[in-house]
Order: structure tokens, then sequence, then C-alpha cells
């Protein structure tokens, strides 16, 4: 089936520019994406998440290895992730306890409980929320690059975008006005088969997300996005020529999500074999175990340690917040605009 | 004293801007090196550069989503709509990504967006609208109207200078039929939210604003020649937020209200104008509040069907002179 079929390109020789540390803690974020989603599913279960869950199991590899890709740092590159780029988020800096506090609409959360799950920013560590509208996010990120290049700034931007979301009208406008202001922006296209329910061929009528890049005279690459080191040499490659004033990069990363569009979708539409193929065959996290491993990078008990202490750390968050209060409601009322202050509370809630 | 047009007041806002404050930029459809539909940034490029001037695809939500992103980064763009009948293109970019920025994400989006409005030109449906009511229903937007030339000056000015995003809409009938004296080296700053009495009387109030404001003035000098009624008039000059309180004092004042404005009337912001008189204010009206409004009709090409659906002098007129007599 199509699906089987994914275009895998030559992996590069470990360790690709990187060293023994940053290997490992490339690791430290497969890891800590997957288990934080895990435990993010039990408390789901438990009805302390309060809106729908979205999971990124099985692409964690292309999240994760782009963004470890860009220069981090306060106000260095910047990225706009979508909701399966969890992995790109914590690899910018974002805390499992942000995470979690955004899911459960705690107070203390990043949006004081007003926006939903991974939706919320921190510019100076790197990431801009991103809006439910898909393709938005595109012109938004052609603008703060835009900035980038006004300012004579050695930054770049990374923007995600579904394979979905390469139908909506934003998207076409953002990247063809980034191409034509020679913006410094990375566009990673996660191919991941499916856009809710919807399969690729009642999406587009292309065979690679890469051919729309081409038409907007953006130079774009297909990759295997479940090979971690594949998608990082990728990504780095796109983001050193953007910074170096050649424009936007088109990067789309072949990935399959293996969970449904959020927890309560059972995905009757998969067929359980193709499923069942992508866990056993294809998970990115396990093929990059293997690669570290067979290539003496690291040592069982090296990722065993890895392990340990990301459970600590996911536990110790948890702990910290599951039982912090929701927000207060009259704190719904300020911010609309820098002033006044606050929306006028309605005459009936004073009766 | 020189006087100036308001497309001319509206020019050098947005250039006094420029020079002030080098974060503030331009970009728009043929704003550059063309200057303009309108000219409104002739010479722009010239004196500002490309890269302050930029000429960008058709495309209205690239053009508002890249001055929201360049805003988070602390630049102050002023982003044009040729016609503002497009910036419907831009609707969810500005309704949904722009308008919830600060309140969802914490983000500064001081943006302009600004492009001509309005009919009586004989644009035809697509050049014509007036869109206010489109967005005066999303917080965290603002809206400004200029009806002179000292307005569209100062409010420009201070949409720029403004921490949140304002859509300024500029009355193309207006731009070179207006003119006014305008001081050399002054600083004109319209503060934002502030309506401003344009004419005093006790028999009865006019609330508009726009290109409105003239039609009727020229509805209230006639009728204190030919009725001897008394007609104040309230430029808004702000649609959001609204001045609640201007509108108040005036209600109080003369105790009966007519609300006046080109735009369609379902879902009209005179509707809301009513609401909050009704809710406020309500015990200080001798008389219903009544509307002055174009037809419920896309805006028609033909002179004497653009005449037929847009409000004119003589149907204020009239209506006023019913509120007079009630």
């Amino acid at each position: 089936m199509a699906s089987r079929t994914v275009p895998t390109t030559q992996s590069p020789t470990i360790p690709a520019g990187l060293a023994r540390e940053q290997l490992l803690e490339l690791y430290r974020y497969l890891r800590l994406t997957r288990l934080l989603e895990e435990r993010l599913t039990a408390l789901y279960r438990q009805s302390k998440v309060i809106g729908g869950l979205f999971r990124s199991l099985g692409q964690e590899g292309e999240s994760v290895a782009s963004a470890y890709a860009l220069e981090r740092g306060p106000n260095r590159d910047l990225l706009s992730p979508l909701i399966r780029n969890l992995g790109s988020m914590l690899v910018m800096g974002a805390q499992p306890i942000e995470i979690l506090r955004q899911y459960m609409a705690k107070a203390e959360s990043p949006t004081c409980g007003r926006e939903l799950n991974v939706h919320f920013n921190d510019l100076e560590r790197g990431y801009l929320g991103q809006i439910s509208h898909l393709g938005d996010m595109v012109p938004v990120m052609a603008g703060i690059t835009l900035t980038f290049k006004l300012r004579g700034e050695p930054r770049v931007g990374l923007v995600y975008v579904g394979d979905g979301a390469t139908s909506t009208g934003a998207f076409h406008e953002g990247l063809n006005f980034a191409a034509v202001q020679r913006c410094p922006l990375v566009v990673v296209a996660e191919y991941n088969r499916w856009a809710y329910s919807t399969p690729p061929e009642k999406q587009f009528a292309v065979k690679d997300l890469a051919e729309k890049a081409k038409g907007y005279g953006v130079p774009a690459v297909t990759v295997d996005g479940n090979d971690v080191l594949a998608v990082y040499e990728a990504t780095k490659f796109a983001a050193e020529r953007a910074r170096r004033g050649k424009g936007v990069h088109f990067v789309e990363v072949k990935t399959y999500r293996r969970k449904g569009h959020a927890e309560h979708d059972d995905q009757h539409y998969v067929p359980k074999e193709e499923l069942e193929w992508w866990a056993k065959e294809n998970d990115p996290v396990d093929r990059y175990v293997r690669r570290l491993l067979d290539t003496g990078w690291a040592e069982e008990q090296d990722l065993k340690d890895i392990d340990e202490r990301v459970r600590g750390e996911v536990d110790e968050a948890t702990d910290a917040c599951v039982d912090e209060p929701l927000p207060l409601p009259e704190s719904a009322l300020p911010g609309v605009y820098a002033d006044p202050p606050a929306a006028e509370r309605l005459w009936f809630r004073g009766l | 004293m020189p006087e100036v047009t308001y497309l001319e007041a509206l020019r050098q806002g947005l250039w006094e801007e420029m020079e002030r404050d080098e974060r503030v930029f331009i970009l728009g459809e043929d704003v550059g090196v063309y200057g303009g539909a309108f000219k409104v940034t002739e010479g722009f490029v010239k004196r500002f550069g490309e890269q302050r001037v930029i000429d960008t695809p058709i495309s209205e939500a690239a053009i508002v989503g890249a001055a929201a992103g360049a805003a988070h980064m602390g630049m102050r763009p002023v982003a044009e709509m040729q016609f503002i009948d497009f910036i419907s293109c831009a609707y969810d970019m500005l309704t949904n990504y722009v308008a919830t920025a600060r309140y969802r994400a914490g983000l500064s989006t001081a943006i302009v967006v600004r492009g001509p409005c309005g009919g009586y030109v004989r644009g035809g449906p697509f050049h014509s609208q007036n869109p206010e009511a489109a967005f005066f229903h999303t917080p965290g937007l603002k809206i400004v109207y200029p009806a002179t030339a000292r307005d569209a000056k100062g409010l420009i000015k201070a949409s720029i200078r403004d921490d949140d995003p304002v859509i300024y809409l500029e009355h193309k009938w207006l731009y070179r039929r207006i003119k006014e004296q305008l001081p050399e080296g002054e600083e004109i700053l319209t503060p934002i939210g502030e309506a401003r009495l344009a004419r005093e009387g006790n028999d009865l109030s006019i609330v508009t604003y726009g290109a409105m404001l003239w039609k009727s003035l020229e509805a209230a000098a006639q009728l204190e020649t030919e009725d001897r009624v008394a007609v104040e008039v309230l430029d808004l000059r702000t649609l959001l937020p609204l001045d609640d309180a201007a509108i108040m004092r005036t209600v109080r004042k003369t105790n009966k209200v007519l609300i006046v404005h080109e735009d369609t009337r379902t879902g009209g912001v005179a509707g809301e104008i009513a609401a909050r008189i009704n809710e406020q204010a309500f015990e200080w009206l001798d008389a219903p509040i009544m509307r002055v409004t174009a037809h419920d009709v896309p805006l028609p090409y033909a002179p004497t069907l653009e005449d037929y659906v847009l409000p004119q002098t003589e149907d204020i007129v009239k209506a006023a002179r019913w509120l007079a007599a009630y």
C-alpha cells in the first residue's frame, strides 16, 4: 500500500556533525515527548485533561529533529509548532509542567487557562503559539522572518504545516509572500497520511508536498520523517541556507500519524494492519535507538538512565500541578486590549 | 495655515510617523513605486526605501498575517488594503489571529490595517463597501473612521502609536472633497475612543461617522433655516471602542436621537448604539431611537440605483423632521 512506499533516503552517517552528548540529548527529547503524551493520556482518562488530547505518536522524530537543527537560546531562531509538534517545543525549552497545566486548564498555565494544549508561546525561547486555523501561521512566520531580514539579524524561522494545511489559502499566500521576499524561513511539511480522517488522495493531486513548493520557486526536499538524523540534516541545511540570505526552503517529512486526530477518534477509517506495520517496522524512536546501539554511540544503560530521569521529571511535574486550581471566573475579563485593561462585566452578573 | 485635503492629511500623518519611528513600515499592493491606487503613499518609497514601503503580492491574508508577525517582533506595520472591500479576504487573519493574540497569548500585535471605503463614487458592489460591522463584533480590534482632515491625520498617527490592532477606515469620497487648514509644525493626535461634537443643538441629536458627518451637517443647516430646529451632531470618530459617555451626553441633552450611517441597516453599528442608549439612557428619551442607513442590498453601480440605496441629505432631513415633531 502507498503508505509503505515512503521513500527512505540514505541516512547520514552518525554523528551527522553531532557530538555524543547531542545524540543522547536528541534521544532524551524523543523519550520526553512520548512519555509526556502517555502521561497526558492517563490524565485524559481520569478526566483531568479538560479538552481534547492530540498525540504525535509515530511522528515525534521529525518534530524533535527539525527543532534541534535550529539555533536555540534567548532570542535566536523561532518556530511555530502545530498540534503534533510538542517535541519541537520541548526542544526549544518548553517545560513539561507548562504542557500539563495547559491541558488541564490550570490558572498557572502559560495562558492562564485561556487557550488549550500546546497553543502558547514564548518568543524569547523561540516558539510562537498557533491558532486552530490551519495555514495561518505561514503568513505570520513570513512576517516574523521578514523582520529578521529587515533588521539584518542572523535568525531563522521555522513553520510546521500538515499535509491537510497545504490545502488552505493562507498556506499558499504565506509561502508565496515569503518566497518573493526571500524570508529566512524553513517550512516543514508533515506528510503524516491523515488530516483528521482525510487521506492524501482526497486532499491533493500531487504525490509529494514538495511539488507544491516548487510552484513558488521554493527549493524543496522530501525526507524520511521517521529517520531522526535525516530530518536533522535536511532541516539544518535548510536553516543555514536561509540564514545565509538564500530565502525560503521547504522540507517535506514523510511520517505517519499512529493515533486518531484526537484521543476520542477511534480510527475506524484506518486499516489495522497499516497501523501495526508502522508501529512494528517504522517507529522513529525505535529506529533511532537501534542506530545508536548498532553504531556504538550509546549503550543500553545510557538510554535506560535517560528513561529513568525523564520519568522522574514527568512524575515531578505532574505531582506539582495536578491538584492546582482552575482560574478564577472573573480573570476572563482583562487583557483583550492593552488599554483599557479589562472587558466590562455584564450588568446581570452584578444583580 | 495651508489648506490640506483629507487625503493629504492622511499622507502627512503616515509620513510623520515614518520619520519619527523607524519601526513603522508600509506594506500592501502597489504602494511602492506606483504610490497606491489613490496615491496615499506617493513618494514614500523614494524617501523611505523599498524595505519600508513593501509592494506585496495580491494576498490580503498574507499581508495582514505578515504584519502581525512583524508586530510580534516589535515593528509597527501599516498594511494597506487597496480597497477596503478586500479586507474580507483577511477576515480570518484579523478576527481569529490578530484580534485574539493579546488575550490568548499575551502577544502585542500593534498593526494598522487601512484602506479606502465607502460609496457615492459609482464603484459598484466591490469598490464601495463599509466593512465596520463585520469587525465591530470582534473583541480585540479597534476601529476608527475619520470624517475630517484633522482627524484623518490625528487618527492615523494615534493608530500607529496604539499598542492594539486598529482598523483605520478612510472614506474615498472625502479624499479630495474635504479640505481644512491644519497648523504646520504642530503635532496632531486624535485620541482613539473619543467622539467629537461637530455641531451643537437642543432639539435632537444625530449620531454619525465617516462621510455621513457631512450629509448630517448639511441636513442640520437646512433644518435650522427651514424649520428652526436645532440639531446636535456627534461625530463618533472611533467605532470600537464606542464613546458611550459622549453618546449619552447628547441623548440627555436633546432627548431624541437619529443614528446615521452609510453601511447597510441589518446588523449595522446603529443597532448597537441604539441598544446602549436603551440600556443607559432610557428615561431620557422622548421619542424612539431612529436610524437612517443604506438599504439592505449590495451597492449597485448605476447612479440612479446607488443614489437610491445610499442615505442622502434629504433622507436625513425628512427623518429628523419626523423625529422633531414626535
